[in-house]
């Protein structure tokens, strides 16, 4: 323990290491400026805009049933989509950590081929498919299904930019942990799914968490992609932040502003857990590089 | 003191001359893998039965309904002028602000890896924000913050002169917000991993500290920085919440491709939003082979392909 | 003095490196520190070469006092354990390193430089690999061009940081008796850290001994090894047999040899090889029972059970020749006497 300590204590005082005092100061100013000015700020904004005339009318903005209908479908297509992206993402991550196959280089940049898509292309590609002259949008009026302008179309949507959530906090994961605990417990006569929930699930735990909350953020806080299939219909097919643009669009700022507010909330909330996360993580990665010394 | 050798130790020796023949070993025991470990036809079906229907089959609707424009009908929607200016506001507003993020991001970086200082766990944290913050909010608080009646935007407005919200300067403003992360998490690890022992090697030698940094540490961290700053880049691009709000959008001045291909499709013409949208997705594909050219490269040129 | 060090003290917290130690080494030495994990011999080595400061102290270089100087003005060559070659450079731009940073009053022109480097990667004998990177190289390379960066700057002292310490058993067999000789060819003044004992006998000309931040012993391997200063040394050099006179049955190691006439203390440290064994003839009491041999070369390790009194058995090792060994004619699980010919003494 001894010499852990002394070498945490080295790493911070090593002599040629250390930047002159102005450098030092003159970054971490700059640092400070930059986190302050850039993010910070606009976080305590959100905070200050919404109750800017008071408690009530941000209280009167947040029950409006335009803005509960709001939150009601955002959390409606949440619900749906981060379970499907998770069980894609495992799925994923089991088939590209555990096997080698032809074309897995392939499939991990098509998986993260969503990520450098522009979010109002996400939203044009269902148009194209599901609009008045798309593949199946004469077939989806002939049955009556609709999917553009209402809610199936914003899940698609969600899908889409949602869709290497998981996949790529996983993959990158499962493969450094490796496989030798799985086969020693197919060894010892553990079935795959008693495998898969014993032992690799227990392993990717705080990895899969957080992939998980980074993807729910995506997709409760999504507004390009959504907003280009949603057809923008109050009570209807306006998710949180669509609420939010018409709100700021009809200069009821403090509606606007209160429904950020809860956005900005669920992204604080996301970071925290993020870090703590992190924090687990990296504690759960010490303990076992002790146990291994 | 063997205390001292346990970091260095994993960074230089064990990637250097273990990890080779683990990786060996590994690659052994993954082909015979194969045959042990149960799951991978439902697996890899399920992931690409997926990956076609999310995926795939939609993109490849867009690229269907392109070839129905003839080569002259797409030549003409983009060199239209005010597709061309809107290309331009983007692409140009994206370049500026992934070299300004890089700079910041630069800064950040070595400032929460390198030093201590009180709330650095805060600060680190919040460099997430973007990613975690929906667009939507960011659009309007940046708006708000930077337009000319703003905290800042009257500050700046009063003092200089210069209005920021309602012109590009507002666009680059808000994409700077976007990129930073990606340049900042891409920094970080590399950061973390580098090999003192190099910097200490370099003053041993002699070196200055600046000649150290431009020397030794910046050639290391150079590869890193700009793979963040091309994300950043390619983020930006196609960014459209952050920016709309802040942007002003007049055609011409301050309109950005992602809003001229809603604009087009709300006005029912849906071969030009197709062109402007897979010209984008062309370049951002482009873009993307670019960074993962440049990764092989830099690896290459330092040795380790 | 080439190097000496005075009355150095480092804490990293709560813990004590280095507790007061002086130091001198004479101009040409080759030294070794040498001390188990933790004991402070790299710290010590990293506050000579001014990459760490120390608490309180002072460091000379050739008689000049350089306890502020920073590291690139003590004209030190620092060999780093693994090497921090830069990865981004081939191993020419490593070795030109040293001489490209000079202020340009003092940088010797390009042609110069290159003819040194490749004077220096000729001394290596790696000239051939001149433009290659250092991911490319093996570990003995990667060690050899460490070695040749430190000289180009022409140090006037040499410093190596467990330089054996990350290379293969078969390489860094080789590279030691190089080492030797190439100290031997340049009479740089160096010191190297390292925690195998063999290896500092093999190849230093002082070894300086630390434990717990402090200085066990300082003197020629010869010394060191025949005339142990203290218990810790004598445990840490080389093999060897412990026995304590208030466990053990005094009677037996009378008759082994060990008299209580020349006792200088209560713990007794006997070498393997100043135990002779004999096949037991008569029934003397100092008789052990043979329990295993290991061939280590031309020598035998011969492992002996002697039942203590109250049932527990002891583990004694004694060392021959293979010959000799051979011509005693013995079996596992035979009856041996004895003989204990020197030991060196402890309380």
């Amino acid at each position: 323990m001894n010499a852990i300590s002394a070498t945490s204590f080295l790493a911070s005082k090593k002599l040629t290491l250390s930047d002159p005092d102005w450098v030092r100061y003159a970054l971490i100013v700059a640092t400070l400026a930059v986190i302050g000015l850039f993010l910070l700020l606009p976080l305590l904004t959100v905070l200050i805009e919404a109750f800017a005339k008071g408690w009530d009318a941000y209280s009167a903005s947040l029950s409006h049933p335009d803005a509960l209908a709001a939150m009601r479908l955002t959390l409606l297509v949440a619900v749906v989509t981060v379970p499907l992206t998770t069980v894609f993402g495992v799925s994923a991550a089991w088939a590209i950590a555990r096997f080698d196959f032809r074309g897995k280089s392939l499939l991990i940049t098509l998986i993260d081929l969503p990520f450098s898509v522009s979010p109002v292309i996400a939203g044009l590609i269902y148009v194209l498919i599901f609009g008045a002259q798309g593949w199946l949008g004469s077939w989806a009026s002939e049955h009556d299904i609709k999917i553009l302008f209402a809610v199936p179309g914003i899940i698609l949507a969600t899908l889409f930019v949602t869709f290497p959530f998981v996949a790529r906090e996983l993959i990158p994961l499962m493969q450094e942990i490796g496989h030798e605990e799985e086969e020693a417990a197919l060894s010892l006569g553990a079935s795959g799914w008693q495998t898969f929930f014993k032992i690799t699930l227990p392993n990717v735990k705080w990895g899969l968490l957080n992939g998980v909350l980074l993807c729910n953020a995506r997709a409760m806080g999504e507004f390009g992609a959504v907003s280009v299939v949603s057809g923008h219909i109050r009570g209807l097919t306006n998710t949180l932040p669509l609420h939010i643009e018409v709100s700021y669009n009809e200069y009821d700022f403090v509606g606007s502003f209160a429904g950020a507010s809860i956005l900005a909330a669920l992204a604080v909330v996301t970071l925290v857990f993020k870090t703590v996360l992190e924090w687990k993580q990296k504690q759960e990665a010490a303990k076992q590089a002790v146990e291994v010394h | 003191m063997a205390a001292i050798s346990i970091k260095s130790t994993r960074h230089n020796g064990l990637t250097a001359t273990v990890l080779p023949t683990f990786r060996q070993y590994k690659k052994i025991t993954d082909m015979a893998q194969s045959n042990i470990m149960p799951g991978f036809r439902p697996a890899i079906s399920f992931t690409l039965v997926y990956l076609a229907l999310i995926v795939l089959i939609p993109l490849s609707a867009m690229l269907m309904k392109t070839f129905q424009l003839s080569l002259d009908e797409y030549w003409a929607i983009l060199t239209n002028a005010r597709v061309q200016a809107s290309f331009r506001i983007s692409f140009g507003a994206a370049l500026i602000a992934a070299f300004v993020a890089g700079v910041f991001g630069f800064i950040i970086a070595w400032s929460l890896v390198r030093y201590n200082f009180p709330g650095k766990r805060l600060f680190d944290a919040l460099i997430d924000l973007p990613f975690a913050l929906p667009t939507a909010v960011a659009g309007i608080v940046l708006a708000t913050i930077y337009e000319p009646r703003g905290w800042i935007g009257k500050l700046v407005m009063d003092s200089t002169g210069i209005q920021i919200a309602y012109k590009p300067l507002g666009i680059t403003f808000a994409l700077i917000f976007i990129g930073l992360p990606f340049v900042v998490r891409t920094i970080e690890p590399v950061l973390q991993e580098f090999d003192t022992a190099m910097e200490e090697a370099a003053a041993s030698l002699g070196a200055t500290r600046l000649q150290t940094f431009i020397k030794v540490i910046l050639p290391n961290i150079l590869p890193a920085t700009i793979t963040g700053v091309a994300l950043a880049f390619a983020r930006g691009v196609g960014e459209y919440g952050s920016v709309i709000f802040i942007a002003g959008n007049m055609p011409y001045i301050s309109e950005i491709v992602p809003l001229l291909i809603i604009t087009k499709l709300e006005q029912y013409d849906y071969a030009g939003a197709t062109a402007i949208g897979l010209t984008m997705l062309l370049l951002s594909f482009l873009l993307l082979l670019l960074i993962n050219g440049l990764q092989w490269w830099v690896r290459r040129r330092s040795g380790q392909l | 003095m080439s190097i000496s060090v005075n009355n150095i003290s480092k804490h990293f917290g709560a813990f004590t490196a280095l507790d007061n130690i002086s130091l001198d080494i004479p101009e040409g030495e080759l030294v070794a520190l040498l001390g188990p994990s933790g004991c402070g011999k790299t710290t010590l080595l990293r506050i000579i070469a001014g990459l760490e400061q120390a608490d309180q102290g002072d460091v000379f270089l050739k008689g000049d006092r350089v306890t502020d100087q920073p590291v690139k003005n003590r004209q030190i060559g620092f060999v780093f354990q693994h090497y921090a070659l830069f990865r981004h450079m081939t191993v020419f731009e490593n070795v030109a390193f040293g001489l490209r940073v000079k202020p340009r009053r003092e940088r010797l022109g390009e042609a110069i430089i290159r003819k040194k480097v490749h004077d220096l990667l000729s001394l290596v004998q790696l000239d051939w690999l001149h433009d290659r990177y250092p991911d490319q190289l093996s570990g003995g390379q990667r060690q050899r061009i460490a070695l040749a960066r430190a000289l180009a700057v022409e140090p006037s002292v040499l410093l190596l940081d467990e330089p054996f310490g990350a290379l293969d058993a078969s390489v860094r067999k080789d590279l030691r008796q190089w080492l030797r000789n190439l100290h031997h060819d340049l009479n740089v003044t160096s010191i190297f850290v390292t925690h195998d004992q063999e290896e500092a006998m093999e190849v230093a000309s002082q070894v300086v001994v630390l434990n717990h931040g402090r200085i066990e012993q300082q003197g020629a391997p010869g010394d060191i090894y025949d005339h142990p200063a203290n218990a810790f040394v004598s445990r840490f050099i080389g093999q060897t047999n412990v026995f304590d006179l208030e466990e053990h049955d005094a009677d037996w190691l009378q008759t082994a040899g060990l008299s209580a006439a020349q006792q200088k203390g209560k713990i007794a440290h006997v070498r393997p090889h100043d135990i002779v064994i004999e096949k037991s003839t008569h029934h003397s009491d100092a008789y052990v029972t043979l329990k295993d041999w290991q061939h280590l070369g031309a020598l035998i390790r011969i492992e002996l059970v002697k039942s203590g009194i109250n049932g527990h058995a002891a583990s004694v090792y004694a060392e021959m020749p293979n010959d000799q060994f051979r011509r005693l004619h013995l079996n596992r699980g035979d009856k041996v006497d004895l003989r204990i010919r020197h030991a060196h003494w402890f309380h």
